[in-house]
């Protein structure tokens, strides 16, 4: 399994290559890999991730479209299972009125989840496909970016401010972040709290998506290593076997994990948004 | 491994994507689901409709035939009442009958006694002239001792 484009590289080599973005530096249109600085789009991450979140939104819609309350199909059945899932967890969590929370975190569920799931497709296999068609960097797992994570903990954070500004009114949220929870005598101790409060609301967030699946993709790439240096020589033969169950374990158990993250990732937006629009 | 521009794009990505799905996904999924609950619903409380009714209609129908039976009963009796009462007074008439006839019976043979009686005392009395007429040879004045031989005709009785 050793990589395809590079077979004579170090082990080290190999495992930063697969760290790196296929990346569009944006001041001076180059495409490339590890290109520092701002103004640089991740473009197998952005790639991936909207491929996904569309096939998504294409699978969803198909069935939205054709919908019927009578005996539904297998697919129907699935997308209703979804539905069902995340209305029954907003409805338990989340008290307000608002019609974006449901749709909002239906689509992290499943978008998260699909993000996820590149991680189970083998670590050689896309940058491969890519190196034959003449792209030389290519990271396949989008939730291992942290752009992306903080991309969408971003959006909630927003959101979250939006919706307690609107449920409390602008003065009324000010006026919590001051005298909560020690009253107004404490108002610059209260503020600081709440910042550090509100930040750590979206940077947990990010971070523990990130954080799992990047871990879980390196995992992957080391057990990769396994076998890229053995050559012919003796020692390659058992290497190989352990490689296969080491890799198919890590796997299935990474199914899980995968599901979890994702499932946290839209329970925590839910709680997080539910609880901005709370009174103390 | 940077934050970078991405993180912009991916921001726009994930709110269009949301948009899409609140605006396009969900709520036709909704509506299918409230419509689906809405028809199970209904058909629950038909078919309860159904049973409820059914059992009233069986109730009804348990009800008129234990009422067909009492009356059936009570035709039945009457009838048997009316025929004992129908026998009862035939045999009183009978009897009633009978025993008239029995006492018209009876009154024709007491009368035919009397008027027997009554014959015999008339010849007894005409042949106690006729034999009185014999000893005395002699013609009586009948109508002179008639009083004599009525008294005598009493005697006899």
């Amino acid at each position: 399994m050793a990589s395809a484009e590079e077979g004579g590289n170090t082990a080290n080599q190999y495992i930063q290559h697969h760290l790196s973005n296929l990346q569009l530096d944006l001041s001076t249109m180059e495409v490339g890999g590890n290109i520092s600085g701002f103004w640089v789009l991740n473009l197998d991450s952005l790639f991936f991730s909207v491929v996904l979140g569309v096939f998504f939104l294409v699978v969803f819609r198909m069935v939205a479209k054709k919908v019927t309350a009578s005996e539904p199909g297998k697919l129907q059945t699935f997308v209703e299972m979804v539905h069902d899932f995340t209305d029954t967890q907003v409805r338990d969590i989340y008290h307000g009125n608002s019609t974006l929370i449901a749709p909002l975190a239906m689509t992290i569920f499943v978008w998260v989840f699909l993000m996820n799931f590149m991680d189970l497709i083998p670590v050689d296999a896309l940058p491969a496909a890519a190196h034959a068609a003449g792209i030389d960097y290519l990271k396949v797992v989008p939730t291992t970016d942290l752009n992306i994570t903080f991309g969408l903990s971003l959006s909630v954070f927003f959101l979250m401010i939006v919706y307690g500004i609107k449920a409390k009114g602008g003065l009324g949220f000010l006026k919590e972040t001051l005298t909560h929870p020690f009253g107004k005598w404490l108002a610059p101790f209260n503020f600081v709290l709440f910042v550090v409060e509100t930040v750590a609301k979206p940077v947990s967030l990010s971070l523990r998506l990130f954080g799992n699946l990047y871990a879980g993709e390196l995992i992957f790439i080391l057990i990769a290593v396994f076998t890229l240096g053995a050559g012919a020589s003796l020692l390659a033969v058992p290497m190989f076997i352990l490689q296969i169950l080491l890799g198919l374990g890590w796997a299935i158990f990474h199914i899980l994990v995968i599901t979890l993250q994702a499932y946290i990732f839209g329970m925590l937006t839910i709680v997080y948004l539910s609880m901005v629009q709370d009174d103390h | 491994m940077s934050i970078n521009a991405t993180l912009l794009a991916q921001m726009i990505v994930f709110a269009v994507f949301v948009w899409f799905t609140m605006k396009f996904v969900w709520p036709p999924i909704m509506q299918a689901m409230r419509d689906r609950q809405k028809r199970i619903s209904e058909g629950l409380a038909a078919a309860e409709r159904g049973v409820r009714e059914l059992n009233e209609a069986t109730a009804k129908a348990e009800d008129m035939v234990a009422k067909a039976r009492t009356q059936a009963q009570e035709i039945l009796t009457n009838a048997q009442r009316q025929a004992d009462e129908t026998l009862e007074r035939a045999r009183e008439d009978a009897r009633a009958e009978g025993e008239r006839i029995v006492t018209a019976a009876r009154e024709e043979v007491d009368q035919a006694v009397v008027s027997a009686k009554e014959d015999l005392r008339r010849e007894v009395g005409s042949l106690a002239v006729v034999g009185a007429e014999r000893i005395l040879k002699r013609e009586i004045d009948a109508k002179a001792h008639n009083d004599i031989i009525d008294d005598l005709v009493a005697e006899i009785r």
